[in-house]
């Protein structure tokens, strides 16, 4: 039994070796700080320093090393960026410190990895490695509150949004909306700049957008935002005022 | 050997053992190989149900976006599998077989504490239909087999799904102690004269470390069990951290527990192995004290490994590679006894029969485990795999290669004696390759579709991933995977239709199970063995008493149920241990702590009121004999 033991001990070095070196390399973190919360079941992301909140899509800069202090206010979840680093849980009372350091640019697919509940499947979210200048410019357009509407089609779409308590959960900052939101649900300022909705559960078009609206749970079933009853032409005008959220 | 006793004396003892006639005699029946039989058939209906569960999983994953279950009724289908499967079918299998085997081997004729035996069943058995009527009638808990809080709490499930995963486990690990306790006292004092722990079968030393295993990893379960059935009946916050509570607590203590549990269930399966390489090499085990020595070790070293299921979660790295490293180094053991059973059959004379094609079969597929374990044991790798299809492909190689092909090897090797007929071999060897080759195609990809990123305990998944081929390949193989139990189970039915007599002893075994008749007479030996070496069948000096008078523990003036108490280690006779006959108080207790721990779900006056019942349980099971009763 030499040879076998001793294989195991040169595996175990390399796997000592091997987590040491990620965790050193996650002490220095040259980019931003962006707390992920995880909810059931979507993503929160914020930029504490630019004053920045967005959902699902998180932007870093590429060549970077960008340090994520992982946070849940509901169950455990776990944030799965498989091409970029290990997971790292998401558990109520723990902060966890995730360090990613993407090489090249572009979007990473990343996944719940935690068994979180009904929608666990369908809880995915995106890494958007920019190069830094771009960044900083996504930044700084999301720091920007919304403009209020102008056209009366996403006037009325907005008077909509309050009237059917959508701002009870999704906070616009600007944009004329009322009341500060208890982010039940995602920040929706600057939805349009979105590649997707529900999590990476469908791509953010029009139609897409007003089906989730109307009845989420056609799309993603014992997801917590519940349907909405609206006529077409109240659906479209609330769909229009949306889509206007750069 | 039993020609040799008196007519009288066999008829005398077999009045003596039996039970009463009736329904009433079937729920009272005590007797270890009726208990064990028991454990085996219900233990093999759980597994049957958990497959078809399974089957209708990798139905719905087979392709993206399908919509044969909501992810409700998903999320069910997962923990009923995964309890069912661990709770409901391997440990009370391997109990099952070695509450039958274990007198058998070691010459006794009953275990030393037979109602209890009883006891343990009936829990079980109301332990297991409960979860199930709960499945059916729609509150089957939901959060997985290992069910974390926050999730598995009151705030996220208000239902009673989750309490009847609280209660029902907590339920039946009592069964489960109850069946270690059994087991590690039988082994230890009524063994036959001579037959000293050096002398003892490889399987009787499994069954022995299994449930002193079970003793130290049941207690955390149960403690973190009743802690969140407080958290959630009772308003406590253990798990709570707006209250001060950490649902870490709970992966720890469920961890102490699940890590050893894997272990519970593969090293009775080793034992099993040793078993059918010993008699189908035709030859003496190579490596006797290594093997003990090596499922000693990996009992002991199982206990230090549990945080490996918790590497994600942001624990100190100096720690989590303590744990690596023990991880790694378990594998040690393990490779022990694959070495010295390669010698043995590459030194003895193998006969190809279906016991050892799926020995043959456990040792490709728990060495592919073994290989994948070792790679997750690396904290950085795991942290990429950990909950994703690789680690499900992982632990179906562990577990129904280091667990699920010894038992069919077991089943193979042993359905002669239990039933005394002999099942078609040409059956069991269509069976072998259907679930071999199925098995095999069925999780080998599910590694692969780990590193695509596909996490586990998802009920669909999106299109554009890319894994709709790899998992409909799985699932078309499942089904082949399916119908080769299908066909081992048909061929359990056809061959006790078809009553070909195996006789006392097929195989030309040497432990003294195949000393007796096909099945065994209720009181196992006429007159009790005695050992002089490991293979008492194979010695020449036998196993006869030669001399030494008494040895049928059978007075006809004064019938008494007797077998052998001797002393630990070298086996010498010490007294005759009265045994108990069939009774009706293990079932009464049974019911009246059900009451209690089950009812605890819908009222918790249910709870002094089924203590009371068990209270009334106790004494009448306690309650001394009338002197003209046997004891």
């Amino acid at each position: 039994m030499f040879i076998p033991a001793v294989i195991l001990a040169g595996l175990t070095a390399v796997t000592i070796l091997t987590g040491a070196r990620i965790s050193i390399a996650a002490q220095d973190a040259d980019g931003p700080t962006v707390e992920v919360i995880g909810h059931q079941f979507w993503w929160e992301a914020r930029y504490p320093d630019a004053g920045v909140v967005t959902a699902n899509e998180i932007h870093i800069p590429a060549g970077q090393a960008t340090r994520l202090r992982l946070m849940s206010n509901d169950v455990i979840h776990s944030l799965w960026v498989p091409r970029l680093h290990g997971k790292l849980d998401l558990t109520p009372g723990r902060v966890g410190d995730l360090v990613l350091r993407p090489g090249e640019p572009g979007v990473y697919r990343g996944f719940c990895a935690e068994f979180c509940g009904a929608q666990h499947a369908l809880m995915g979210l995106l890494i958007v490695a920019q190069p830094p200048d771009e960044f900083d410019a996504w930044l700084a357009e999301q720091a920007r509150s919304a403009p209020a509407p102008v056209d009366p089609e996403r006037a009325r779409g907005l008077a909509l949004f309050t009237r059917h308590d959508c701002h009870h959960c999704h906070l616009i900052r600007g944009g004329g909306t009322p009341d500060e939101s208890q982010a039940m649900g995602p920040d929706l300022t600057h939805l349009s700049s979105r590649s997707t909705l529900g999590a990476v559960t469908v791509d953010n078009t029009s139609d897409n957008l007003a089906r989730w609206i109307a009845d989420p749970h056609r799309i993603k079933p014992g997801v917590l935002m519940p349907p909405t009853q609206l006529a077409p032409d109240e659906l479209q005008a609330l769909v229009r005022y949306l889509e206007g959220l750069p | 050997m039993s020609r040799a006793v008196a007519e009288t004396v066999l008829k005398g003892l077999e009045r003596l053992w039996d039970r009463p006639p009736g329904f009433v005699g079937w729920l009272s029946a005590v007797n270890h190989k009726a208990v064990g039989t028991r454990y085996i058939v219900t233990a093999g209906i759980f597994f049957l149900l958990a497959g078809v569960q399974a089957l209708v999983m990798r139905t719905q994953l087979a392709q993206p976006g399908l919509e044969l279950l909501t992810p409700e009724q998903y999320n069910q289908l997962f923990t009923m599998h995964g309890a069912t499967m661990m709770f409901l079918f391997a440990v009370p299998m391997m109990e099952g077989i070695g509450i039958y085997l274990i007198p058998l081997m070691t010459g006794a004729r009953d275990m030393v504490f037979p109602r209890l035996n009883a006891f343990g069943y009936w829990v079980y058995l109301i332990a297991g239909t409960t979860l199930y009527i709960g499945f059916f009638f729609g509150h089957a808990p939901d959060a997985g087999w290992f069910n974390y809080p926050p999730f598995s709490g009151p705030a996220f499930s208000p239902g009673v799904g989750i309490d009847f995963w609280v209660t029902t486990i907590t339920f039946i690990e009592v069964a489960a102690l109850v069946a270690a306790v059994e087991i590690l006292v039988t082994i230890l004092k009524v063994r036959a004269a001579g037959m000293s722990m050096g002398r003892a079968p490889l399987f009787v030393w499994s069954q022995l470390i299994m449930a002193i295993m079970i003793i130290f990893a049941m207690p955390p379960l149960i403690l973190a069990s009743v802690m969140l059935g407080l958290d959630r009946m009772l308003g406590a916050h253990f798990f709570n951290v707006a209250a001060g509570g950490d649902p870490v607590l709970w992966q720890h203590l469920f961890w102490i527990f699940g890590h050893p549990e894997v272990y519970i269930i593969l090293i009775p399966a080793l034992g099993i192995v040793s078993a059918v390489i010993t008699i189908f090499s035709r030859r003496p085990i190579i490596g006797y004290t290594p093997i003990v020595a090596s499922m000693v070790a990996i009992g002991f070293l199982s206990f230090g490994l549990w945080v490996h299921h918790m590497f994600t979660v942001g624990l100190p790295i100096m720690g989590l590679n303590f744990f690596a490293a023990a991880s790694m180094m378990i594998a040690i053991p393990s490779g022990v006894q694959i070495f010295c059973w390669m010698a043995t059959v590459w030194k003895g004379r193998p006969i190809m029969a279906a016991p050892m094609l799926y020995v043959l079969g456990f040792v490709f597929i728990f060495v592919a485990g073994g290989l994948t374990g070792v790679m997750v044991a690396s904290v950085p790798f795991d942290w990429q795999v950990h909950d994703s299809h690789f680690i499900v492909a992982h632990m179906h190689y562990v577990l129904v290669g280091g667990v699920v092909f010894p038992l069919l090897a077991g089943f193979h090797l042993w359905y002669p004696k239990i039933t005394g007929y002999m099942l078609s071999e040409r059956l069991s060897k269509v069976a072998f390759w259907l679930v071999f080759v199925g098995f095999n195609v069925t999780f080998f990809p599910l590694h692969e579709l780990g590193f695509r990123g596909m996490p586990r305990r998802i009920y669909t998944y999106l299109p554009d991933l890319g894994w709709g081929n790899l998992n409909l390949l799985a699932t078309a193989s499942a089904f082949v995977l399916g119908i080769g139990f299908a066909v081992f189970a048909f061929n359990l039915f056809w061959s006790a239709a078809r009553r070909r007599h195996a006789g006392a002893d097929p195989w030309g075994g040497d432990t003294l199970e195949w000393a007796t008749a096909s099945p065994p007479a209720v009181y196992n030996f006429a007159t009790l063995p005695v050992v002089r070496g490991r293979y008492p069948l194979w010695e020449p000096a036998g196993i006869g008493a030669d001399g030494i008078e008494g040895l049928e523990l059978y007075d006809p003036e004064e019938p008494h149920r007797y077998t052998l108490g001797t002393t630990i280690m070298d086996a010498e006779p010490q007294q005759r241990r009265p045994l108990p006959g069939p009774s009706i108080w293990p079932l009464a207790l049974a019911v009246a702590l059900a009451v209690a721990v089950i009812g605890s779900m819908m009222d918790l006056t249910l709870v002094p009121i089924g203590a009371a019942l068990a209270f009334i349980a106790m004494v009448g099971w306690l309650m001394p004999p009338k002197p003209e009763d046997s004891p």
